[in-house]
């Protein structure tokens, strides 16, 4: 399998001293849906700006399907397509012509470029809107015509950075099954995302970085085995209100209020017993959920135990 | 090298370009033509029939070739200073940043673009000009390449103040500041022969003379300079210019982080 992107101590440090990346190294198979995550600040977009030459590098290297972007930079290029965070076309053009003008820079010629304009369009369902400007479309149409555009040359690696913000749930599901789709087709993605549901469902790797640097980078599958306990969140029937916990054995709990329970299951233990001993108690549950999803647990538990080591500096 | 990619980046930008000041050509092409109508009814008919004639002809075809002039270089730097801008603005000429263009090539298009609306909005004044007074040609491929190279040379200008412009108000800044005063004082409405010593040697450091003068020649046959020393600035600027822009844009100066 070839590497689709190669990044090895990479640094920046930005005018008046703000050192974004400390040196990271990163590896990307071809084919992968890649996860790149951290709060805000901690060096994402950073990293994303220097792979596609939108951020100056101070050292470190960088290559895309083996072309180093530091001698052969037009032919790295090539291979990557770009959807940012901000609305980044040209609001007063029509679709179509933001994308037929996009494939030109990547000498597409027109006949072929309309073709695709035409096709992503319909795919992302924006035909519709094909000769409006790109400032009368809603959020989510701008970030669907932002994904249409990086796709016009073809791309052998997509990079999204947090392309479903400020999206609604329904459209960022047909979002989400479009990524797939590509990725099946033998489009490497990476994406960032705050929505750690995302990354969880969609992506086979991930790497978080916190204040400049990884703190872990692995496939998804051993990261979320490492989850030692998961708290569910029980609707049970009605208890007295005064007590603050209920009496189930190993299991630790917490009642939110009087019918809503919160339970703290470690690995070794089983969400079974947890109904036994609520069923001898006479309380019936009548649903439960997770109370948050199992990547944000780690993620969470990953960046406190970063900013524990550095001091939260 | 103009590789056939590279020609279909530039092309794509070129054809950008064009569109956008053709999608606003109230805004763009209108105004100069109702600007320089007024300066032909005010400085050639009105005025310019109590000035008799200057350096033998009538004041009105004196003037028409400057103002044809100053039209061109208003439009070529004031197209590529505000589209290059735009695109900084709104962040999309980083659409063109993450692709695989040569520099020279984003360069070529922006100054193309501005050549080609400086161009055509000279050929409106002409039209124009034409309502008023009869344009004769001495030398039609002077007027040509002093029309290429001087909005070349604009161009170049409008797109190193887009680079460095941080607001929309650093793109009137120098239009305001130099490019007018010097065009006014560049020998549009009168012959540089006819100021005194001094004020003819503080002229000749003024780039536009040259370019005001050589666009004249082209079209009445009379110029108060040397054409070979005309097309010599013309050409340097062109050159130090160009390797200005190249060197802004290579270097990422208000464009990459």
């Amino acid at each position: 399998m070839r590497k689709a992107l190669e990044i090895s101590n990479l640094k920046k440090v930005y005018k008046g001293g703000f050192e974004a990346l400390k040196g990271i190294d990163l590896t990307v198979e071809e084919g992968d849906f890649f996860a790149l995550l951290g709060p805000n600040g901690a060096g994402k977009s950073t990293t994303i700006g220097v792979i596609t030459s939108l951020v100056n590098k101070t050292s470190g290297t960088v290559k895309v399907f083996d072309e180093n972007i530091d001698t052969d930079l037009e032919a790295a290029k090539t291979y990557l397509g770009l959807v940012p965070q901000e609305f980044n076309f040209n609001q007063f053009e029509s679709l179509t012509k933001i994308l037929v003008n996009q494939a030109g820079y990547y000498g597409v010629n027109r006949a072929t470029a309309h073709q695709r304009a035409e096709k992503y369009l319909k795919q992302l369902e924006l035909w519709d809107k094909r000769n409006e400007a790109g400032r009368m479309l809603s959020g989510g149409m701008k970030r669907r015509l932002m994904i249409a555009r990086a796709l016009m040359h073809e791309p052998k690696v997509l990079i999204l950075d947090e392309p479903t913000a400020g999206v609604d749930i329904e459209l960022r599901r047909s979002m989400w099954d479009f990524l797939r789709e590509l990725n099946q087709q033998g489009i490497t993605i990476i994406l960032t995302t705050h929505y750690l549901e995302e990354a969880e469902m969609l992506c086979r790797n991930i790497a978080i970085i916190d204040k400049g640097t990884i703190v872990k980078n692995t496939d998804m599958k051993s990261l979320l085995a490492t989850l030692t306990v998961e708290t569910f969140v029980l609707d049970i029937d009605p208890v007295d209100g005064n007590q603050t916990s209920l009496e189930l054995g190993d299991y630790v709990n917490r009642l939110v209020d009087n019918h809503t329970l919160e339970v703290d299951v470690e690995k070794t233990q089983t969400i079974n017993a947890v109904f036994s001993q609520l069923s001898s108690l006479g309380i019936n549950v009548n649903s439960m959920r997770n109370k948050s999803n199992r990547l944000e647990e780690l993620f969470v538990s990953l960046i406190e135990n970063n900013q524990n080591t550095t001091g939260g500096q | 090298m103009l590789s056939s990619v590279n020609f279909i980046a530039l092309k794509s930008i070129l054809h950008k370009e064009v569109h956008r000041f053709m999608r606003i050509w109230v805004q763009t092409l209108v105004p100069p033509a109702i600007t320089i109508s007024l300066y032909f009814v005010i400085f050639g008919s009105l005025i310019g029939s109590r000035i008799g004639e200057m350096a033998g002809f009538d004041y009105m075809s004196f003037i028409v070739p400057g103002l044809i002039m100053m039209s061109v270089i208003t439009n070529s730097y004031s197209n590529v200073a505000s589209s290059f801008f735009s695109a900084k603005w709104q962040r999309n000429v980083e659409e063109m940043l993450v692709a695989p263009v040569p520099n020279w090539v984003i360069v070529a298009g922006y100054v193309g673009g501005g050549m080609t609306r400086g161009i055509l909005v000279g050929l409106i004044v002409t039209l124009i000009s034409l309502l008023f007074v009869d344009i004769q040609i001495h030398n039609i491929w002077v007027i040509i390449l002093t029309v290429c190279l001087t909005s070349a040379t604009f161009a170049l200008g409008g797109l190193i103040n887009a680079v460095f412009a941080g607001s929309f108000d650093d793109i009137s800044i120098i239009p305001t500041f130099v490019l007018t005063p010097l065009t006014y004082l560049g020998g549009v409405f009168y012959s540089i022969s006819m100021l005194p010593d001094f004020w003819q040697g503080v002229s000749q450091i003024n780039p536009i003379v040259y370019m005001v003068n050589a666009f004249r020649y082209g079209f009445l046959g009379i110029s108060d300079v040397s054409l070979t020393v005309a097309f010599s600035v013309l050409g340097v600027f062109i050159v130090t210019l160009f390797a200005i822009a190249m060197t802004l844009i290579s270097k990422g100066i208000g464009l990459r982080s």
